[in-house]
């Protein structure tokens, strides 16, 4: 732990900017969650898993076709989409009527199975993708800014922020928030809320398998990869408010600051710990989040 | 929930007269290790029904409450010689105390919140223990071997004297369960589950039941724990409190059949051999495809019987009268 | 003769964000009335209820029961003192049968389960359930679930019982069933509090009608006379129409 006079102003921009980049990524990562959430009221326990796709599949467009990362994004996206409706036709939406317990296991189920899934197919060996079109670092005097994060980092803003025209402008965007905010009423109006949730949860599933491509040109990719990343993306979405897919972004930049800030002023070892409390101290006091309804 | 039958009494104890017999009859290790770990993980399933399947608190963190227990015991031991039967129930009491702490702000908490709630915790505990110097952080801690005897919970030569040992554990577990499944509090625990509001209209103090619930779901998961400490002597965070073995537990309870005293039992009796079987013959190289399956097996049953076993067989029993 | 006073509000009020859900809202109910609460949808009938009955918390106001204060009592405590209710959307214990469910309320006033299954038979053969006790809740029609919720709030041995629609989705068959329920139970010596839409059973059932509407008490009589008030009128059709009542 590092005493006060110790702190140098340029590692605490450092703590911050890194803070910052992390929690973009994040937030792309909860945006997807809180919409499946949203929709239709499932937590999605397989969302890490997804996450890890979408990394693999970045992986593997590079590794037999050469593909860099960032070109690979919209083959991901629909390969994540088409994940995602498949997996809620042939399975979510029949748990929807059960029992709450049928609900909550049936994600951690397909979850198990993906994970699982990459092991048998990839092995659990970490892989990294090289360098390629980006490397190295921007300098600003103490301050590293790594590109790779930057543009993953930027990346997910701009997906994030074309999501939220697509919501706000689209006919069908406008459809799925009028069955987040309330399916009875979305029924009467003529929507179809089945095709809503299918939607969604490709949707969901396809933007955090893009975060996972943006993440891939980075990050070590490895089946277990996902597990810590679904966690702390309950934690966002309940900061932001379940559903909130605004409260959802900003959470996220907040959550990857208090990661980097709490492992710098306290432990690193316990920062994923602080994400937790995070979850515990917001659904204690305040459990609409930020900007929930 | 009804009474003991005539009928389910003499199945009873048929079963147990052949549970007592088996380790005499079997005398290879590995199936012995197989209804060990059988019972340990029912025993887990009953405590994790009593505040899950009947209170409807669906908790995905019952490994904290493990860990606390086999911590506390094997702690006590190690640095003050305290004996592992009174650390077993000293382990309880610190479990039970920990999760009247978290319970309390959480009474409020349903579904998907509160599940996700008992994963924070959980998680949380674990970290925590990776890092605590005072229990060894990371490295674990390693139990003494002491003398062989029961008062020393120790055996060296061979595993049969813990099967009856968990049997025994299991059995008490069991009949914990049946008597707060048939009481005011199984009626209120059930009536919670339904909802909060129906419970405190028929004047139900909700938080003082549901604090009821987890803590005794935590001492019995306590002693578990407590009993691993002492048959593998060994645990350290990484095996103790794990998300995975939280789930498990969930999983097994939901395949037997939450809300049933027998319903874990069952789970467990299907799902642990199939685990260890598959995990030996498949799992070995690493492959993964035992936890394929595992996770297959659980996406289907969610979906197509979540009541689980005892879900099933009610439905056939009720279907022949 | 001085009958007790039951329960004594005086100003409840309750505010959601910017709107007057009840506001600063005065009654009285003597002990064995009957007093039926109406109004236009929206008028802040279930929130006084719930006001009451310790399901909201109150902005301010003073409410009694037999001279006990219950202000913003928790809910349990309050059904233990001797209130129940019922809920608009029936609330009732699914997995559970039918005798299960009455069960758990009379346990209430009972530690074991023994006696509190004698009270809860006692109950469903009062209530016209006893034939099926054995069915789950799932099993039953809406009305058998609403007398179900009736027979659960009564084994809790209340004093006083407050029903919120009842009557509402019943068949004329079911209605004049749950009406001479309502008057059995009446007979009992006991206290009830009736919100209701249907017109004719209100008027026929109570002893004093209290009109609710946007929030405020508008008006307190006898069924007649409130039936053919022009500001009651008002409310629930609008300024175009009068009625010979």
């Amino acid at each position: 732990m590092l005493a006060r006079n110790e702190i140098m102003p340029e590692q605490l921009l450092q703590q911050i900017v890194n803070g910052l980049l992390i929690g973009f990524m994040y937030s792309l990562i909860a945006i997807g969650l809180t919409l499946i959430w949203g929709v239709m009221n499932i937590v999605n326990f397989a969302h890490g898993e997804f996450l890890m796709i979408g990394m693999f599949a970045s992986f593997w467009l590079f590794t037999v076709y050469g593909l860099d990362p960032l070109f690979s994004i919209p083959i991901c996206f629909l390969l994540l989409f088409l994940m995602g409706v498949f997996i809620y036709r042939f399975i979510v939406s029949k748990v929807m009527k059960g029992p709450m317990l049928a609900q909550l296991v049936v994600t951690f189920g397909i979850s198990i199975f993906l994970s699982n899934l990459a092991v048998y197919l990839w092995t659990p060996d970490f892989r990294l993708i090289p360098p390629t079109i980006l490397q190295g670092t921007w300098d600003f005097g103490e301050i590293n800014l790594s590109i790779p994060k930057t543009v993953a980092s930027l990346g997910s803003v701009v997906t994030s922020v074309c999501l939220f025209l697509f919501l706000r402008k689209s006919k069908t965007g406008k459809a799925i928030l009028a069955t987040e905010m309330d399916r009875e009423a979305a029924l009467l109006m003529g929507i179809n809320t089945e095709r809503i949730n299918s939607l969604s949860f490709g949707i969901g599933a396809a933007l955090v398998g893009v975060a996972g491509a943006f993440l891939s040109t980075y990050y070590y990719i490895y089946p277990q990869v996902g597990g810590l990343f679904g966690l702390i993306a309950f934690s966002i979405v309940a900061l932001g408010g379940f559903g909130s897919i605004e409260g959802a972004f900003i959470a996220g930049v907040l959550v990857g600051l208090a990661q980097t800030l709490g492992g710098f002023f306290f432990d690193p070892a316990y920062k994923y710990a602080i994400v937790f409390m995070i979850y515990l101290i917001t659904i204690w006091i305040r459990p609409q989040g930020l900007l929930g309804w | 929930m009804k009474n003991l039958s005539p009928k389910h009494v003499t199945v009873g104890l048929a079963v147990l007269v052949l549970l007592i017999i088996f380790p005499m009859v079997v005398t290879q290790i590995f199936p012995l290790q197989i209804m060990i770990l059988v019972f340990m993980y029912a025993m887990l399933g009953v405590a994790w029904n009593i505040m899950g399947g009947y209170a409807g608190m669906f908790s995905f963190g019952q490994a904290a409450f493990f860990g606390i227990g086999a911590y506390t015991s094997s702690f006590l031991l190690v640095t003050f010689h305290v004996n592992p039967w009174i650390g077993l129930i000293a382990g309880g009491l610190v479990a039970a105390l920990v999760a009247a702490a978290i319970g309390y702000p959480c009474s409020n908490l349903r579904g998907h919140y509160f599940a996700i709630a008992s994963i924070a915790f959980a998680e949380i505990v674990r970290v925590h223990f990776n890092n605590w110097t005072l229990v060894n952080a990371a490295e674990g801690i390693s139990l003494p071997m002491l003398d062989e005897s029961f008062i020393n919970f120790m055996f060296h030569n061979s595993k049969v004297p813990y099967y009856y040992i968990m049997l025994a554990f299991l059995i008490i577990a069991l009949v914990v369960c049946y008597f707060v499944a048939t009481s005011k509090m199984g009626y209120y625990f059930r009536a919670i589950k339904e909802s909060h509001d129906v419970a405190e209209v028929l004047g139900v103090n909700v938080v003082r039941y549901r604090l009821m619930a987890i803590m005794i779901s935590a001492f019995l998961s306590a002693m578990a724990g407590t009993f691993y400490a002492q048959y593998v002597l060994y645990i350290d965070p990484e095996s103790v409190m794990l998300l995975a073995v939280s789930v498990q537990i969930v999983l097994l309870s939901m395949l037997g059949g939450a809300g049933s005293v027998m319903g874990p039992v069952i789970g467990a009796a299907v799902l642990i051999p199939i685990a260890e079987v598959t995990r030996v013959w498949l799992g070995h190289k690493g492959t993964g495809v035992d936890m394929l399956i595992y996770g297959f097996l659980i996406t289907i049953i969610s979906v197509y019987q979540p009541q689980g076993v005892w879900g099933l067989l009610s439905r056939i029993g009720n279907k022949i009268k | 003769m001085n009958k007790a006073i039951c329960l004594d509000v005086k100003g409840m009020t309750k505010w959601f964000g910017g709107l007057a859900a009840n506001r600063d809202i005065d009654f009285v109910v003597e002990e064995s009335e009957i007093v039926g609460i109406i109004g236009p949808n929206g008028a802040g009938k279930s929130t006084l209820f719930n006001c009451i009955t310790g399901f909201y918390k109150p902005n301010s106001g003073k409410v009694s029961f037999f001279g006990r204060d219950i202000y913003r009592m928790r809910a349990d405590k309050i059904c233990k003192l001797g209130i129940a209710r019922t809920f608009q959307i029936v609330q009732i214990i699914s997995d559970m049968t039918v005798l299960e469910n009455v069960v758990t309320g009379a346990l209430l006033r009972f530690s074991t389960i023994g006696p509190a299954i004698d009270k809860a038979l006692d109950i469903l053969a009062f209530t016209g359930l006893i034939d099926k006790k054995s069915f789950l809740g799932t099993e039953l029609t809406i009305a058998d679930k609403k007398r179900l919720e009736v027979s659960m709030a009564l084994a809790t041995q209340p004093r006083l019982l407050m029903l919120d629609e009842s009557m509402a989705g019943l068949t004329p068959v079911e209605l004049r069933q749950i009406i001479d329920l309502i008057k059995k139970i009446r007979s009992q010596g006991m206290t009830l509090v009736i919100v209701e839409h249907v017109m004719e059973a209100v008027m026929e059932i109570s002893d004093r009608v209290i009109v609710l509407n946007t929030g405020k008490k508008i008006m307190e009589g006898m069924p007649k006379e409130v039936c053919s008030s022009p500001d009651v009128i008002q409310a629930y059709l609008g300024d175009k129409y009068r009625v010979v009542c």
